[in-house]
């Protein structure tokens, strides 16, 4: 009965996890508390060095039954996963400090929330693929309360719960229905038996897409699923934010893909037209409600809103190609966003917030580079060109014309024509406005670090595109 | 014999009302109780098919779903007691600081 | 209507009618106290279903803790005014018309369900023979090894959550 399992393939989740593990313990001996930072940044290193050598040394395959796989797929979004989770342990490291948040327990439930992220990429089982996201979901609640004291994240906290457990009974009972179709919770072999079921109990297996695409359009944040986006980003803590923009993000439409490409391939047709209007609608409203925000955070909630539908268009045409686009679109938009989120924090001082608009006036006065590069990852958002922005949307909107989605394209281009202003009306306050105070602006030296990788990426990424897109190709093929 | 699709009918009854709890109730602890009847609802499709399809992956995934409800209501409460030290309501619609 | 129907009809009926009290009720107490009663209907319902141990651990996880951790944080929390305020929301209409539209859309579709796949290994005598615990612990821990470990981190985030969001505070 026993196989001989190979745990080899299991080795990047399983160190992040003992990592995780270890920094819980280690924060009760060691003073310093910036050393398990480190620590945890040292186990997502050796982490994704165990994935891509076992990766590269063609170790992929399936393990535990066909409960969970390494492949091509699930290491692109892990790399996402490990870009996200090590620049956020970066930039937290002074945040923390300042809001005075427990750090022990802070760093162990990031780091557990990557491994659910990790275990979500991987999965190859419907039971696997729930037990990821409540694990990643856990702790994203948690971080998202985890100050106490604040009234703004006590209530961020409540509602990403409620909404994110309300999302999970829906995927639950999607998974009930295609579990009572097809006998099996597989993913592959869940594609096998409704390949020979054939039209019969068709209504029933739409039923379960139709309660998949809701539970995913919860957490990806699509319209109209979106409520709860704008104010937990704006309640939680900043570096929490800057995570869940980006790393549960892509691990949603890691899931979504995996689910709705391999196991409910047979169906693409009406799941293609199930998402069609939730994309254009996502986009119009991120971008039209986005025009009015005046704290940061909820503009670039709107933002992330408005970026979810731009990355679903590629779920349309269907194909691996237009896939290969969206999760270019993705890793380009979370290295982005991470550096606009990594500028945020660092506006947060003693006794001022920094999350107002106001607080960037004259920033290009106080601190040029910072200024600077926050244009940057600002022109990147809007798309455009020659930064790193405009070629995923360039990909994704090439594969969506050519699959015939002509019209949702113009649209799409409309809404980031509009979205340029609320972009830019950030640019306009740092360069064209007076300072309100004259106080100095310190940047720590993760945080340069972080603003250096990311704008040098989204430069490079802009000028090099191809190098990213092939990259993707060839992770999706194996 | 008990037809399958009567379970399920009963199975998406009980969903249905605890949606209905969930999207009217103004006090936080029956949204999260109605929460709880959603998801005991799934766990009776699941053990439903699980004894009509003769296979034993129903049951099993029962046994996380409930593993996974505990642990969520630990937290849930965690956080609703959190928030109630801050702010001394518990009805969903005086959450209003955060606009929108 | 044969014994195991009328059975049936009485949970189903017992079913419906406790989770409409439990998300009717204006005092929360009361509320748990029927949602009690409703996992015990549940519980019920298992055994029907040929899964004592899950009826067992329903009883036990469910109604003796999940529940009872309910009602802790509910006398915690001293609600008073529960009296004078509204059960529903301003817009409960929309709420109605939700799940009224779920009940119309799922109903039709979901009765025609009959059974598609192949029967699976573990029939009722099967079951039966080696029993059932037996049964569900060899399926866990061989079948199952993975989500068993990764619902063991489930439990210890939690554990964290709980701890770092209710410590009191540290000087």
């Amino acid at each position: 009965m026993f196989e001989t399992i190979n745990m080899k393939i299991l080795l990047p989740e399983l160190i992040l996890i003992c990592t995780g593990l270890a920094v819980i313990l280690l924060d009760l001996v060691l003073r310093k508390k910036e050393t398990v930072a480190f620590i945890g940044v040292a186990g997502a290193l050796l982490s994704a060095y165990y994935n891509f050598s076992l990766m590269s040394l063609g170790w992929s395959g399936a393990v535990f039954q066909n409960m969970f796989v390494l492949d091509g797929y699930s290491s692109f979004f892990k790399l996402i996963f490990y870009i996200s989770l090590i620049i956020t342990i970066f930039i937290s490291l002074n945040y923390i400090k300042t809001e005075r948040v427990s750090s022990g327990e802070y760093y162990s439930l990031l780091l557990f929330s990557a491994s659910g992220m990790m275990i979500m990429a991987g999965a190859a089982d419907f039971m696997v693929l729930y037990l990821g996201i409540e694990l990643m979901s856990l702790s994203l609640y948690i971080l998202a309360g985890i100050m106490r004291e604040r009234r703004t994240s006590n209530e961020a906290a409540i509602k990403y719960f409620f909404l994110g457990a309300f999302s999970s009974a829906f995927l639950l009972f999607g998974i009930s229905l295609t579990y009572g179709l097809t006998g099996t919770t597989s993913i592959i072999e869940v594609a096998e038996a409704l390949n020979r079921l054939g039209p019969a109990g068709r209504n029933i297996t739409l039923i379960a897409v139709i309660f998949f695409v809701t539970a995913f359009g919860f957490k990806v944040a699509l319209v109209p699923f979106h409520m709860w986006a704008p104010d937990v980003y704006e309640g939680a803590p900043t570096s929490v934010t800057a995570f869940m923009s980006t790393g549960p993000k892509a691990a949603a439409f890691a899931v979504m893909g995996r689910v709705l490409f391999y196991a409910f391939g047979a169906l693409q047709l009406q799941w293609s037209a199930i998402i069609e209007p939730l994309s254009i609608v996502t986009i119009a409203v991120g971008s039209i409600l986005a025009l009015s925000q005046t704290n940061i955070k909820r503009m670039l909630a709107y933002s992330a809103i408005a970026h979810a539908g731009y990355a679903s268009i590629g779920f349309l045409p269907g194909t691996q190609e237009a896939f290969a686009a969206m999760i270019n679109y993705l890793m380009i938009y979370i290295i982005v966003n991470l550096g606009a989120f990594a500028v945020v924090v660092i506006m947060r001082r003693e006794g001022i917030m920094g999350e107002e608009l106001s607080d960037y006036s004259g920033l290009a006065k106080k601190n040029p580079l910072v200024a600077f590069l926050m244009l940057i990852f600002m022109f990147s958002l809007t798309g455009i060109p020659p930064l790193a922005g405009f070629i995923g949307k360039f990909y994704i909107f090439m594969g969506a014309v050519e699959a015939g989605y002509t019209k949702l394209v113009i649209a799409a281009v409309i809404f980031s024509a509009v979205s340029a202003f609320f972009y830019l009306r950030v640019v306009v306050y740092m360069y064209m406005k007076e300072a309100a105070e004259p106080s100095v602006l310190i940047v720590p030296h993760s945080v340069k670090l972080v603003l250096a990788f990311t704008s040098i990426m989204a430069i490079l990424l802009g000028i090099f595109p191809s190098v990213l897109l092939d990259f993707a190709r060839a992770s999706l093929l194996g | 014999m008990v037809p399958l699709s009567w379970y399920i009918v009963l199975s998406a009854v009980l969903f249905s009302i605890g949606v209905f709890g969930f999207l009217v109730r103004r006090n936080l602890i029956m949204i999260f109780l109605s929460m709880e009847l959603m998801l005991n609802s799934v766990n009776i499709s699941f053990v439903a098919f699980s004894h009509y399809l003769q296979s034993m992956t129903g049951q099993v995934m029962v046994f996380f779903v409930i593993t996974v409800a505990a642990a969520e209501a630990a937290i849930g409460l965690a956080i609703l007691i959190v928030f109630y030290k801050n702010n001394p309501t518990l009805n969903s619609d005086e959450i209003n600081l955060l606009k929108g | 209507m044969t014994l195991p129907q009328i059975f049936f009809a009485y949970f189903a009926v017992a079913l419906t009618g406790l989770s409409l009290l439990v998300v009717t009720r204006r005092n929360p107490v009361h509320g748990v106290m029927w949602m009690l009663i409703l996992f015990i209907h549940v519980a019920g319902l298992y055994l029907f279903l040929n899964a004592e141990f899950l009826a067992a651990i329903q009883i036990i996880v469910y109604a003796g803790a999940i529940l009872v951790l309910y009602l802790f944080v509910v006398m915690l929390l001293n609600l008073k005014k529960i009296e004078k305020e509204r059960k529903f929301q301003h817009i409960w209409i929309v709420g109605l018309l939700v799940s009224v539209a779920f009940l119309t859309l799922l109903i039709p579709l979901l009765g025609k369900f009959s059974v598609y796949p192949p029967p699976g290994e573990y029939s009722v005598e099967r079951i039966n023979s080696e029993g059932q615990i037996m049964t569900v612990g060899r399926v866990l821990y061989t079948k199952f090894l993975l989500p068993f470990e990764i619902a063991s981190l489930i439990l210890l985030v939690s554990i964290i959550g709980a701890v770092v969001l209710s410590k009191r505070k540290l000087n």
